[in-house]
């Protein structure tokens, strides 16, 4: 037992650079995820995601499967993606969804289109859902500044973040500069998204971004909860999910995402906080 | 007299081209209370999102003797955001402390000060999505009382609160009044206006009057403020008082 869970950490070194890598990711990923879904803005990750697709397919054409290209590539791609949508919403009187819906469509269909005139399928695969040897130095390098350049500003970002999801008005009145602050969180969540391809695929980026936050929210009522629980289920759920990818032949993206998945169809159903069991169950009241 | 701690000079404030704030003049004496009455549309909560900075005015000027804090009608909070009572009232705070500096030490009992002393005691640690109306409405008072603004924007205050706790809103009212604090307050009840507000601004886009209450709130003024037209003109040419 013990074996089939250490055993191919210990025995190959590909494994160990990428689940160091996502538990990385997990630490800074999983708080972003969870302020995005505090702003109601759970789909903007996905957005982001497939934004990033066209700059990344632009820079494999150039350098291939390198990670250095790939994530500067898909860091312009993001970015532009966030930029445009958020310009265009602020300058055109529009709805920020709309726009962002938009830029993403015609961003992913750019992209699939570039992939599929060059790529094998082999390397669309790893590109569009992960691979374990995706993880390479320059990969686990990326993947962990990123996060050491994530958990630095949200240190400093936390509480105006937390100010402009809960109080955009008052934020406003006080001059807390939230659209500036709006703006550096996004270009974080486009980072994290970036980092999180080489080993989980552009389509599953997001997945440990959103789906440990979403799942914290049913066991904890308060946002500093919310976010430690979050980064636990993201680094179990990496864990986890590379050896599922491992023992039963998986991408690594699909692997992990759907483990945890599994992690929020627990939470959503058993959770202390507004979970399907917490709104069934008829406690005894209290006197008072 | 004192220096007025609002000055408004010819302020015209727009929505899309046609004015909700039209060409008002005036000023606020320093630790006045000050009632702004009107009808729907009469750009009551226009006015005072000019004075607090949040609506850019297309024409003239607002001056401040100091810092404003705003309550606004609607609250754009979040009411199912994961944080508790204490946290919003600390927010109050905002001003001294911002985005990074740390508490300074005693906050948290200032926090729970204010929240006793809206009736609140107790609720700490209750998450916002919690409570009722009346009670988030004494929750948005305590976050006042630590802005600790010389200058208060009241818009409706006691709208959806019962009449005990629109009583205890009003002494806090008092309260600020007895210490030198400037308020302007959006109203609709007439007889609390008389009550307690010395000085009224009747609005009906443009000023009907501003004074004394009982002057202001005459027959005739009211008549005058009934008859504004809602509707905008879609029409209407530039303005020509905007040459002189």
């Amino acid at each position: 037992m013990i074996e089939a869970i250490l055993g191919p950490f210990a025995e190959f070194s590909f494994l160990r650079r990428a689940l160091v890598g996502c538990l990385a990711l997990s630490v800074s990923a999983a708080p972003l995820g969870m302020f995005l879904m505090l702003r109601r803005m759970s789909l903007t990750g996905d957005v982001l995601a497939h934004g990033i697709l066209p700059g990344v397919a632009l820079a494999f054409l150039v350098g291939g499967l390198s990670v250095v290209s790939l994530a500067i590539g898909g860091l312009a791609g993001g970015l532009l993606v966030a930029l445009a949508a958020g310009a265009l919403s602020r300058a055109t009187g529009g709805r920020e969804d709309a726009s962002l819906a938009a830029t993403y469509l015609v961003a992913l269909a750019f992209g699939v289109a570039l992939v599929s005139t060059v790529a094998d399928s082999v390397e669309v695969m790893a590109l569009l859902f992960g691979s374990v040897l995706g993880v390479d130095d320059a990969a686990l390098l990326l993947m962990c500044g990123v996060a050491t350049a994530t958990l630095l500003v949200l240190a400093f970002a936390w509480r105006p973040l937390v100010l402009e999801c809960f109080d955009p008005g008052f934020a406003a009145a006080e001059g807390a500069r939230g659209g500036l602050w709006h703006l550096v969180f996004l270009a974080l969540v486009v980072l994290n998204v970036v980092a999180a391809v080489a080993a989980l695929g552009t389509l599953m980026a997001v997945g440990l971004l959103m789906l440990p936050a979403i799942a914290a929210r049913h066991w904890s009522g308060e946002v500093s909860g919310i976010a430690k629980l979050a980064v636990g289920i993201a680094a179990a759920s990496s864990f986890t999910g590379l050896l599922l990818s491992y023992h039963a032949d998986l991408p690594t993206g699909p692997a992990i995402v759907l483990t945890a998945g599994l992690a929020w169809v627990v939470s959503v159903a058993v959770g202390p906080v507004d979970s399907l069991a917490a709104r069934r169950v008829r406690r005894r009241h209290l006197a008072g | 007299m004192t220096a007025p701690a609002i000055r408004i000079e010819n302020l015209t404030v727009a929505h899309g081209g046609h004015p909700a704030v039209h060409h008002i003049s005036g000023s606020v004496a320093a630790g006045s209370l000050t009632a702004i009455v009107g009808p729907n549309g009469a750009g009551k909560t226009t006015l005072l999102r000019a004075i607090a900075g949040l609506h850019p005015p297309s024409g003239g000027r607002v001056s401040l003797a100091g810092r404003v804090a705003l309550l606004p009608q609607a609250a754009t909070l979040d009411r199912g955001f994961p944080i508790c009572c204490r946290d919003v009232v600390l927010l109050g705070l905002w001003q001294r402390v911002g985005a990074f500096a740390p508490m300074p030490p005693g906050s948290g009992e200032r926090a729970e000060e204010a929240l006793a002393a809206v009736g609140l005691a107790g609720f700490g640690r209750r998450p916002v999505g919690s409570l009722s109306a009346g009670q988030f409405q004494r929750l948005l008072f305590a976050r006042l009382l630590l802005q600790d603004a010389p200058i208060l924007l009241l818009d409706e205050p006691f709208t959806a609160v019962d009449a005990r706790t629109a009583a205890d809103l009003l002494a806090i009212i008092r309260r600020w009044h007895g210490e030198g604090r400037t308020i302007l307050a959006v109203l609709h009840d007439l007889d609390l206006v008389r009550a307690e507000f010395p000085e009224a601004l009747l609005l009906a886009r443009e000023p009907i009057a501003w004074g004394p209450t009982e002057q202001v709130l005459s027959a005739a003024n009211r008549l005058r403020a009934r008859m504004m037209a809602e509707a905008w003109d879609d029409t209407a040419g530039p303005c020509a008082r905007d040459a002189a």
